[in-house]
Parts: C-alpha cells; structure tokens; sequence
C-alpha cells in the first residue's frame, strides 16, 4: 500500500497531510442518506413495464386489470407521456433520434420501458405491472455495429435515415508523409467490448411537485451536468420550478449517474398526480433499461515506425456502439481527441470517429469518458511495435514518452499538456516492483509450466473537466463555457462554512473544500462545515465529470477564502488606521506587522463584518461572505476549421506494472503483484487520490478480464445480473502498491490536477498487456476485452490444436 | 388484493421490535421501510453484492434472501447496532476512517458487517483471510485496499486493547 504522511509533503499546513475525511463518519454509522432514503408522508411507489423485444412495434396496451388492482394510482404509457413532455437532448447533431422515458409505437432495445405503473407499495405497483398486456410486432433487430452500417440494414431510428449518428475524418499533421517515410508499419484490430461502471446503488429519484409554490422538489442519486435544466425543459416547466436537492448521498457513480429519462418520468408523475412519487431501479432495470451502459468499441489501430522504435504516426478509426438512443455519449469518441497520442511524442496522427445506433440499452458517461478504451487500444499498440520489432517494451516507450523538459507539450490535435515527468514515474515503479527481480519470477514460473507474463502500461489522465469536444463534434454546439463555483460564509459566531452546487458521490468533496479553505485562512478543516445547495439557490456547476473537481471546485474555494481573508485584512487595517500591506494574517488573527501584541482577533473581526458597521470600511459589503465562479482553466475556445482544439487543462500520468499467472490446467488467470506509478501533482488528501486509483484499478481488471454486458443473438441482454456481470471481488483484486510522484500544474491554485479517473485509464491496457505476454510463448494473443477466463481457455485450447 | 399480515418479534440493534408483515415482504425492507433503519443498503436483491449485509444471531447473512418472517424470534444487528453503548464509533467503524476504507458509503454497512463477523470469530486474521471474509461483498469504489487496510488495523487495535 502507500503511505499517507501525518505531515504536508508539499510543506502546507493541512494540503497533503493524512487527515480523516469529512464524509466517513456518518457513512460507518449507516447515517448517509441516499435518495432510496428520501421517505416522504403519502410516497408512491413506481414500476415499469419493459420490451421483452429488440425491436418491434407496438400494437396494443391493455391496462384495464392493472388499473382494477387496489392501490394502484395510475398508469401511465408514452401515448400521454410522450405528448406531454419533451424529448431529451441529443448532444450530437441527429434531432430526429428523438428519446423518451416510455418508447412511445416503437420499442428500439430489449429492456426499454413501455408502461410505468404508480402504486401504494412497490410491490403492488411490480403486482400491476405484471398484469399488464402489451401486444407487439416484432421487427427486424441489429446489434452488431459494422452490420448496423451495411446497406440494408434494420434501421434504429428510421428518420434519421441511417445508423450512423457521428462520423468524422480528422486528419493532424503529416500522416500520409510520415508513414511514407516510416520504415515499417503495423495494423491490428483491439475490441473494447462493452462494459459500465455499475455503482452498488441503482438510480433512484423521488420527485414531490407542491402546487402552492409550484416548485418540483427532486432527490436523485445524480452525477450529471445540466441536469436541472435539462429536467425542467424536458417537463416544458421553466427553470426555476425544478429544485434539485444535492445533498443526497450517491452510491457510486463513476459518470454513469444521469438518470434523466427517470427524472423526467417521475417528475412528470409527481406533477400529474399531485403526490410524491419514487423510482429505484431494481438490479435487472439498472442493468438493461437504465441506459447506464458504457462504450462498445472497435479500433482499427495502424502504426508507422521505424526500426530504432521512433513512433512517427498513427491511423485510429474507432466504431462505438452507442446503442438505440444517445444524449452525450457519441461524445466519448471526442474527449480521446485531447490526448489522442497519448503520452508519446507522435506528430501525426488520422482519428476516424464513428458512432452507430444499435437495437442495444443506450450508453452513457463511464469514467474517462472514452479515454480508457483509448488508453488500452494505444498501449497495445506500443506492445505489438515492441514485439515486431523484438525491443523491449520498456525501452520502447522511453524512447517514444514525452520528455519533461518538453512541457507545456502540445500534441497534434490541439490539446496542450501541463507538466510532467514520465521518465522518472516509470523509473520509480520499476524500482518499487523491482523489475529484474519480477522478470526472473516470470521467467521461473514459465519453466515451472506456468503461463506468466508481465503488462505495462504508461498513461494520461486527462483532468479538468472541460467539454471542448462539443463543439468538435456538433458544429452546432458552442459551449464554450465549464464553470465551477463556491460560495464561503463565515458566520457570526465564526463558523465558516463552504457550499457548493452539485451532488457528490463519494469523492469527497466535503474534505477538499474544508481543506483548501482551512488552509487558506489557517483554521482547522475539522470546524468547516461544507453543504450541497439545491439547485435553486446553487451557484453554477458542472458537476464532478471529466476528474474536474480537485482543480476547479477546489479551485474556486480557494478564491473564495482568499477573499474572505482579504476582506478581515482590511477590517483590521481599517481599525489600525494602516495600510493593508502592514499587517500581517496569522491562524485567522490580523497582527500589526512587527508589533504582534497589536492584533485583532478573528472573532473580533468577524462580529465588525456581521455587526459593528460603525468599524467595517467604507465600500465593504457588510456580513462576510464571499462567492467564487470560475471558468475551466485554458477553457473558453472553439475548434479550428481543421479540427483542432484544446480540450482539458491538466494532464496526469499513471503507469501500471502488472505480473499475471495463467493456471495452464483450468486457464484461470490470477494478479500476482500490482504497481501503480502516478503523478496528479498536489494531492489535496492523499488517502482520497489514493483510494479513488485503487478503485479505478480494481474497476479496470474488471473492464479487462470479467466485465461484459453480453447479448445474444435476439438482442437479448444476457449478463443482467451480477451472477453473470462479473464485478472482481476482494479475491480477484489484488493488493496493489502506489508510487506517488508529483509534478505540479502550472495552471491550478496549488498545483493539484484531477483524479477521479486514475487507475481506470491505465488499468485495462496494463493486464491486457500481461495476459499477451503470457500468452506470448504459446504464439497467440487475444486483442478483445475482456479476456476472460472462457476467451483464455479457448484460446489455449486453438494454440494446442494448432500445435503452437 | 388484500394480503394476511402476520405478526413477528425480533431484537434488533438490542431492542425488541414488533412488526405486522406481509409473507412476501424481504428482511431488508422491513427493516428498512418498517423500523426506517435506512443505514442497511440494497444493492441487487440477489444475494450478490452484499450490500444488504446484517447479522442474524451474530452471523451475517444478506437480508435482502430473507423474509421478514423467518427473522421472528431472533436477533438481528445493522450498522446502526455497530457503535459502541455510548454512542461512539467502534474500533472497526474508527478504523474503516483512519484508512479511508470507504468513498461513496454505500457497501460501507454490509462491509462492516462481514468484518465485524469475521473479527468476533477471528480476532487475529491473515490479510488472505480478510480478504476471503468480504469476497462476498462487491466495493466498486475503493478496489478494497483500504478496506483491508482497516480491518487489520482494527484487529491489531483490538489485540493491543486485550493484552
């Protein structure tokens, strides 16, 4: 494991140190509250009727003996819904894939909800939506995406014409003349079948509509920009009628938490019914009908380069499966673009993003939002250049990773990255593994008769949360801005407390305002307090997607607090009848410089700001409190005519060292030893980076080795349980050993970048790597994800045919 | 519809709790519908996850594969029954926030319970046989380490505290 430090590495009074979060206690004490714990007097209780088909029309509903069961309150189909409500927004410029909560003629996926039923219980309401008949004609169903392109085939969405919804040719730098030049060239295809983040808690919403005020009231387990608004426009109610509590606890989330179809549904109820109402997915509705499903895609990957291993350019087609409906996850293909050459010195790279509607559950936001797949597609690249060229891997990347003294680097798509040291976190997670000593086990488990083998990966982190690819891929779309914001009040009993506008789902951003701004005006983090406003008196937020928060809600804490201890400067000033610069701030107490007798202490300057205007300054806004919004830094900007744009500030480094084992007899792989080197700059609490990349490591050999949803050949989901969706459990994960290093951001208040995607981005492409290379002796590989133990076995079961 | 209620007694937490349930209502929503005891999680309804962990007579069992009615007559603890009488945090719920052991909080109850378990039965475990002790209970936040990190922690507090 890695150390936490009592004290600040970075020399700080509370940044860095080893403190206790803000949020543990009450979750250890079964005291969080989560939006399944929302209990409101007269709660009603929701229950839908999903497509058993992958495709079909739908030619009757009979509700009659569901309505006649006692304590049923209402039935509700997309005949009245969809005319009621608008549809969701497509980020993509397709508007005639239009999407509603309930498939309204045409049902498009199997597990797509029909009917909702509001009753007494859940129970009853599961008892009404049992008798409910729906009589459809099946239609002819495609879930293959290279099939869904073909001439001839089902169309998803007849009115848009084509399956296709996103399909570009970005072309940066010399590629064509690069690999002219190049001495050698390879092509390969890598699969990244498709998986999800699948947080323990499914979605769940209660939504109560007050006629007297005419305010939505919504609890949701959310994780989602815009989401307020886009509930309000969906319900053709104005903006501030939608109240979007966001201090509800969510169960995990990882950017799958964008309930807005079941927002839209229950609110709509709620309103329609005049009684509070309330939707928790069961495990099969998350599963298949909660459109939380993350990227399906096929790379094509062809690499020039030359015999001393210099990687000169690449060619990336990437086909994603987005499945029936889309909001924002075609853009998936778009946030790789800000790092599409990853972490090596590639001056030429082609990108041929595809994006194509199936008759399978919807995609949606998973961590990295398309960069892991990326990651994994990249790094395999970097293996097979290595074996083509019989050069170790190691010496490989070295040779092609950007070197420190490049920074601030700009890659061939437009992105510019901050800072880094890749040479040098490689170096330290070779030593920390002790590398000639893992290949010697390799080396003895193999003439043991094990299949072993060693995977590496060195990867970026893209942090900050900015959605730049919007207006890459939607010409239409000129959102330019991705703000943050936080509001600090110090009270007049002193208390200082921190608020910020989104929900959290246990990332612990309660611990990171408290922090930053204790450290800023020198009072103890443990005395702030830091809420979740609601929506409609939140300032504006992006919320916690794309690694963001660490810079930029942290970010605008600090200004925040820095104001604050600007404004008790001046009031001592103004009292001491000197300048500002004469005196000096010291744990929340203003001195006169050089006479530290001559102090005026924190309450004391609190009560003039709340109290004694006689004593404030003039111009001073009384009470003390202070607002920050910011935009994302190096944000604000549109794409060139060719196609490039600089898309996230800050870009962390992780490489993963993997050792892997292979049982030949049963083809059971197992992790033996696990190293992460990662650079993120400052981390603001070292035990919350370092759990969010153990966690994002343990959901990357999930996303490696056991994690699919599969289909059969109906369209049929066929892993919508956790017996058949394989979550690695404490056994499959091993214990797993971080290096920290730190090279700051230029671009950030105390050097921090973004986390909450570590481990994940390099995770996948490292035990990829290890599995091949254990396989490698047999001469097979498996390019697919996962590989899991069935795709081991039978490809060992092939390489014994074969003879190999 | 109108279904038979039958009338259990069960101690939870230390305290005897009557309930009317119907046959078909779960443990984990009488529990948490019923007594509001919303601290116990549900995260699949199949017996998976673990996340609707409690302890049925000191074993932990998941409340979400059993009925209400087959809890009469025994005793049940939840992590709202983990802290000390006084109120304040146990050596495992003090040691799970030394080391972090949790983000999002929402296996954090069943985990508790499957270490608490595994800490009375053995109060000196291996790392392997923590491990083996929540490979029942599926964390998609923090890749375990931290959690393994806090139950060792508590057992070795636990064995400073006895001798």
């Amino acid at each position: 494991m890695s150390t936490s430090h009592a004290k600040s590495p970075y020399g700080y009074r509370y940044i860095g140190a080893h403190r206790r979060t803000k949020e543990d206690p009450r979750f250890v004490t079964g005291r969080g509250r989560y939006a399944a714990d929302i209990a409101l007097p007269g709660l009603k209780h929701v229950a839908l009727v999903a497509s058993p088909h992958a495709s079909a029309r739908i030619l009757s509903i009979r509700t009659d003996a569901a309505r006649a069961l006692p304590g049923v309150r209402y039935l509700l189909t997309g005949e009245e819904f969809c005319a009621a409500t608008d549809s969701l927004p497509i980020g993509v410029d397709a508007p005639k894939v239009t999407r509603w909560a309930l498939a309204r003629d045409q049902v498009r996926y199997a597990g797509e909800w029909i009917a909702a039923v509001v009753a007494d219980s859940r129970a009853l309401a599961e008892d009404a939506a049992e008798l409910i008949e729906v009589e459809y004609a099946p239609l002819p169903h495609v879930t293959d995406p290279e099939q869904a392109m073909e001439d001839g085939s089902p169309l998803v969405h007849l009115a848009h014409g084509s399956n296709v919804i996103l399909h570009r040719n970005f072309v940066w730098g010399p590629v064509e003349e690069e690999f002219a030049k190049a001495e050698h060239q390879i092509s390969f295809r890598a699969i990244w079948n498709r998986n999800a983040t699948v947080p323990i808690e499914t979605f769940a919403v209660v939504a109560q509509w007050n006629p007297g005020t005419e305010i939505l009231d919504i609890w949701a387990s959310i994780q989602m920009p815009k989401y307020p608004d886009q509930t309000a426009r969906a319900l053709r109610l104005p903006g501030n009628a939608v109240r979007v509590h966001y201090d509800v606890d969510v169960g995990g989330s990882y950017g799958v938490k964008r309930g807005l179809k079941h927002t839209v549904l229950v609110g709509y109820l709620a309103k329609r019914l005049g009684l509070p109402v309330r939707l928790i997915e069961d495990r099969l509705e998350n599963m298949r009908g909660g459109d939380m499903h993350g990227p399906e895609r096929t790379f094509d990957m062809t690499a020039a380069f030359d015999g001393d291993g210099t990687i000169r350019a690449l060619k990336i087609k990437a086909v994603d499966n987005v499945g029936a409906y889309a909001g924002r996850a075609p853009f998936q293909l778009g946030k790789p673009v800000g790092a599409i050459c990853g972490s090596y010195r590639i001056g030429a790279i082609a990108y041929e993003p595809v994006s194509v509607l199936t008759n399978k559950t919807p995609q949606e936001a998973v961590r990295g939002f398309g960069q892991s797949p990326t990651n994994f597609a990249l790094e395999r690249t970097m293996d097979r250049v290595a074996q083509f060229l019989n050069m170790d891997r190691i010496a490989l990347r070295q040779k092609n990773l950007i070197r420190k003294d490049e920074f601030p680097y700009t890659i061939p798509s437009g992105s510019t990255y901050d800072s880094g040291d890749y040479h040098t976190v490689l170096d330290k997670a070779l030593a920390a593994i002790d590398y000639p000593a893992l290949v010697r086990r390799r080396d003895e488990a193999r003439r043991a008769g094990l299949l072993a083998g060693i995977g590496i990966s060195t990867c970026l982190e893209p942090s900050g949360g900015n959605s730049a690819f919007e207006p890459l891929l939607n010409p239409k779309n000129e959102t330019t801005t991705w703000m943050d914001s936080c509001l600090v009040r110090v009270d007049l009993s002193g208390a200082i407390t921190g608020i910020m506008g989104t929900s959290s789902s246990g990332q612990g951003h309660e611990t990171l305002v408290s922090t930053i701004v204790g450290e800023i005006l020198e009072r103890d983090p443990a005395q702030i307090r830091v809420i979740h406003a609601d929506s409609l008196n939140a300032l504006p937020s992006n919320s916690p997607v794309g690694s963001r928060m660490a810079i930029m809600l942290g970010g605008a804490a600090a200004g925040a607090a820095r104001q604050i201890k600007d404004t008790l400067i001046a009031i001592a000033a103004h009292n001491f009848e000197c300048a500002k610069e004469d005196v000096d701030y010291r744990d929340g107490n203003v001195s006169l410089k050089g006479v530290p007798e001559k102090v005026m202490r924190w309450d004391q300057l609190v009560e003039i700001a709340h109290r004694k205007f006689h004593q404030l300054p003039p111009n001073l806004e009384p009470g003390l409190q202070a607002k920050f919004v910011w935009e994302v830094p190096t944000g604000g900007g549109l794409p060139t005519p060719d196609g490039r744009i600089h898309i996230y500030p800050c870009y962390a480094f992780e490489t993963h060292i993997v050792y892997v084992e292979i049982d030949p007899e049963t083809a059971a792989p197992a992790i033996k030893q696990y190293v992460c080197g990662h650079d993120c700059g400052v981390m603001i609490n070292p035990d919350i980076v370092h759990g969010m990349t153990y966690g994002g490591i343990a959901h990357g050999i999930g996303a490696a080795l056991y994690e699919e949803f599969t289909y059969d050949d109906n369209g049929q989901l066929t892993s919508g349980t956790f017996m058949d969706y394989l979550i690695p459990s404490a056994l499959e994960v091993p214990p797993i050993s971080i290096v920290d290093h730190c090279t700051p951001s230029p671009l950030t208040t105390f050097g921090q970048k973004g986390s909450g995607e570590a481990g994940y981005l390099g995770a996948p492409a490292a035990v990829a790597n290890a599995v091949n290379d254990a396989l490698a002796p047999l001469g097979v590989e498996v390019n697919a994800l996962p590989i899991s133990h069935l795709a081991i076995w039978e490809t060992l079961s092939k390489a014994t045919r074969d003879g190999k | 519809m109108s279904e038979v209620l039958y009338s259990i007694a069960v101690e939870v937490n230390g305290a005897q709790r009557a309930g009317h349930v119907t046959a078909r209502t779960s443990l984990v929503d009488w529990l948490r519908e019923h007594l509001h005891l919303t601290g116990t999680h549900i995260g699949c309804e199949h017996g998976i996850c673990g996340a609707c962990s409690v302890m049925l007579d000191g074993e932990p069992v998941r409340s979400c594969l059993m009925y209400a009615v087959q809890a009469d007559g025994h005793r049940i603890t939840t992590v709202e029954g983990l802290a000390q009488p006084d109120g304040s945090l146990s050596i495992l719920q003090d040691s799970f926030c030394e080391t972090h052991g949790l983000q999002c909080g929402y296996c954090t109850p069943g985990m508790l319970i499957a270490a608490q378990a595994l800490l009375d039965a053995n109060p000196r475990p291996t790392e392997a046989e923590i491990r083996d002790a929540i490979g029942g209970n599926l964390c998609r936040c923090t890749g375990y380490q931290q959690i393994v990190d806090a139950i060792a922690l508590a057992a070795r507090r636990i064995a400073e505290g006895a001798t």
